[in-house]
């Protein structure tokens, strides 16, 4: 393999043809894989975490997919749509990879997916979770491999957080659609149930000080309190529920990106017990888990978070998947169908996972507490399991996608 | 040689250019015309009128947004989705002028920072409308004439020399000496008798109106449109480029985007840094360059001890 951001200069005249596909010719060189992530700005830890991931799983299996050499053309999507428009472009176009994988932020994967769209290039995201992408509005050749949707891990925890004794509780997200979608999960299972959602808050990303929301929180006498934050936002969310003094009255549910690793990685005693919900518990004692978790710390000095899990876990799957097809990654069709049908036994979740008939995973969904390990770092740790859960939760499919989207307005909310 | 003819041959070589690139080369050609054009309205402003702008990437935006609207939810075809965004770029920009023509300096351009603010918050908030931070993705949205990208960038280069030659004329009108003599001494323009709010009004107006129409190309090339196409970003590397190409040269715009862009697009290819060479390029720029890279060789060409 060679880790070059820069591959031949393929601009001839000829090279303006569409791409039409040549097994036999095309067969003889590496496979191109096309991973995007941000590598700058204020995302860029998450980002190299993903690409880590990817370099990890390719390094174990000796550079080589199905007996093929693999190329990793890496790209800097900067956090921006656009950029990461014109990056896709140039990994399809130029770069000529047989398929991508990647992006973190929503916005980016969907406009890449929106361009992917026509070019009919594999394109698989571990890290993207806007529930549409595997929902309503469906593309054929954009695969959630190893990813989640972002209502999928607040359906259980909502049903968990009713069953454990909560009647009252109020949310507070960020303000955009990763934040509306797992809040609405959230709200609609527990209200559901017969809870109450007594409010919800919604803040702009990279609020840095809480106060005011907070506030109003302590005053509302709700029993547990659900937040939906990500990156340095959950950080200083944490740091000031606790400073605040609401840690030892209200207890803390979030969502699996606010206790994730790349988080508490660099909290203390703050972030202990908050009870999420996620398919990756880094602090599980599945012999799978535990290897991963072991090696990954041995190369990086760090607990993997859920960006570095899923990207491994991702280039796993498309790696068994290419197996199936003798390693024919340009035959477009025969990749997809394979990734489609391909069940991961050996993921560093140590169960099977597969792909529900969207093309989003069905996990064995862990509730997880945060807990001190005796090292003093903080870890995520399972309390309890829901067994098989869809990006459905239990409702039908077609029922689910004959509502509208969870959105900021459509929270879902059983009132009374 | 005849400046004429110079960028008569310019042009030729833009327009046989596809011919011998790859299509991704294609596109990068089509993205560099399009932010010249959008270099050159700040230009306008900046270099004729002395005003720096930093709302012309939201003014762009407008453009962008409106015409991805109106085709992915009014159902309106291609050319009257390309005017809508125009003229709703040009009400904008009008709008604003209104507001920016009261200030010089740096009052403008903080003026501006947060009038292009307030734009993006629009954006970002309105979720029912321009889908938030998700943006709006238009489908299938040039006519099957422009479809292929070759056909796509000869239009655009059609309307970025149209506007370029637009703007040339506009600047070296006797309207565009009354911008300039505002630029020079508004104090004086105002004793020799002109409304020089009006003229400023005017000037903004028609700068914002070429932005426009670098947006509305932008919405077809890019068919996708984010709350960071509005943002303060667009408007700085819209200045940047401008800057870069020359202050005041209008046609530099050309060469700073391409610059720009270029820099941007091979640079990544090598470094995880490449905002850093990006700065350091700007930096150097700025010190041995200040005129711009044609400002400067358009100085070096000029016959000795005459201004230009």
């Amino acid at each position: 393999m060679t880790l070059h951001r820069r591959t031949l200069l393929g601009s001839t005249a000829a090279l303006l043809a569409a791409p039409a596909y040549v097994p036999a010719l095309a067969q003889t060189g590496p496979i191109k894989i096309g991973v995007m992530a941000p590598l700058t700005g204020v995302l860029a830890a998450g980002g190299r975490e993903m690409v880590d991931g990817v370099t990890m799983f390719v390094e174990q299996a000796g550079k080589k997919m199905a007996g093929r050499d693999v190329e990793l053309v890496v790209e800097d999507d900067g956090s921006n749509p656009d950029t990461s428009l014109q990056k896709a472009r140039r990994l399809v176009e130029q770069a000529k990879v047989d398929f991508m994988m990647g992006n973190l932020l929503a916005n980016t994967g969907l406009a890449v997916a929106g361009y992917v769209r026509g070019t009919g290039t594999p394109y698989f995201i571990p890290i993207i979770a806007a529930d549409e992408l595997t929902q309503r509005n469906r593309i054929p050749n954009v695969v959630r491999v190893a990813g989640y949707s972002a209502s999928q891990m607040a359906h259980p925890l909502g049903d968990w957080a009713f069953k454990k004794g909560y009647k009252k509780i109020a949310t507070i997200g960020q303000d955009y659609t990763f934040g509306h979608e797992q809040c609405a999960g959230f709200a609609r299972v527990f209200s559901n149930a017969g809870g109450q959602v007594v409010r919800q808050f919604w803040h702009p990303l990279n609020t840095s000080d809480f106060s005011p929301y907070l506030g109003q929180l302590a005053s509302l006498g709700v029993d547990a309190i659900f937040a939906m934050e990500t990156g340095a936002d959950a950080t200083r969310f944490i740091q000031q529920y606790s400073s605040f003094g609401l840690k030892q009255r209200i207890p803390l549910l979030g969502a699996m990106n606010t206790t994730d690793q790349s988080v508490i990685r660099t909290l203390g005693a703050e972030c202990e017990g908050i009870v999420s919900a996620a398919h990756f518990a880094e602090g599980s004692d599945v012999a799978a888990t535990k290897a991963f978790v072991e090696e990954h710390v041995k190369r990086f000095n760090r607990i993997p978070s859920l960006y570095g899990f899923a990207m491994y876990s991702c280039t796993m799957w498309v790696a068994k998947a290419l197996e199936k097809i003798g390693g024919r990654a340009e035959d477009r069709a025969a990749l997809l169908a394979a990734v489609r049908s391909t069940e991961l036994d050996n993921s560093p979740l140590g169960r099977p996972v597969k792909l529900d008939e969207f093309g989003n995973p069905v996990y064995d969904v862990y509730i997880r507490n945060t807990v001190r390990r005796p090292d003093g770092k903080y870890w995520n740790v399972p309390l309890e399991t829901y067994p098989r859960v869809s990006q459905f939760w239990r409702y039908s499919p077609e029922e689910y996608m004959r509502q509208s989207p969870y959105s900021r307005e459509n929270q879902y909310i059983r009132q009374g | 040689m005849n400046r004429g003819v110079l960028w008569l041959l310019a042009l030729l070589a833009a327009a046989v250019m596809p011919l011998l690139l790859s299509s991704y080369h294609v596109d990068l050609a089509t993205r560099i015309l399009i932010f010249a054009v959008l270099a050159m309205s700040i230009d306008v402003l900046a270099g004729f009128v002395g005003r720096t702008s930093l709302c012309h990437g939201a003014i762009f935006g407008v453009a962008t947004y409106v015409v991805i609207w109106v085709m992915a939810k009014a159902g309106l075809p291609a050319v009257p989705a390309f005017l809508s965004g125009v003229v709703a770029a040009t009400l904008v920009a009008a709008l604003f002028g209104l507001l920016a023509v009261r200030t010089s300096g740096v009052y403008f351009l903080l003026l501006t920072v947060a009038l292009g603010m307030v734009v993006w918050g629009i954006c970002l908030r309105w979720t029912g409308v321009t889908g938030g931070e998700n943006g709006l993705r238009g489908q299938d949205m040039r006519p099957a004439l422009l479809l292929a990208r070759e056909n796509f960038y000869w239009l655009v280069l059609a309307v970025a020399a149209l506007a370029a030659w637009a703007m040339q004329r506009f600047v070296n009108s006797p309207f565009g000496l009354s911008l300039r003599g505002i630029r020079d001494s508004e104090s004086r323009m105002r004793a020799l008798g002109y409304n020089v709010p009006l003229h400023l009004f005017i000037g903004f107006a028609v700068s914002g109106f070429f932005a426009g129409v670098a947006g509305a190309l932008y919405a077809f090339f890019n068919e996708y449109v984010s709350p960071s196409s509005v943002a303060m970003g667009q408007s700085v590397a819209g200045l940047l480029m401008a800057i870069v190409g020359g202050i005041g040269t209008l046609f530099g715009s050309f060469i700073g985007a391409a610059a720009i862009i270029l820099l941007e697009n091979t640079v990544s290819w090598y470094t995880d840094r490449w905002q850093a060479v990006l700065g350091l390029v700007f930096i150097l720029t700025m010190i041995f360059a200040p005129e711009g890279i044609l400002g400067t060789v358009r100085r070096l060409a000029a016959p000795k001890g005459r201004a230009r």
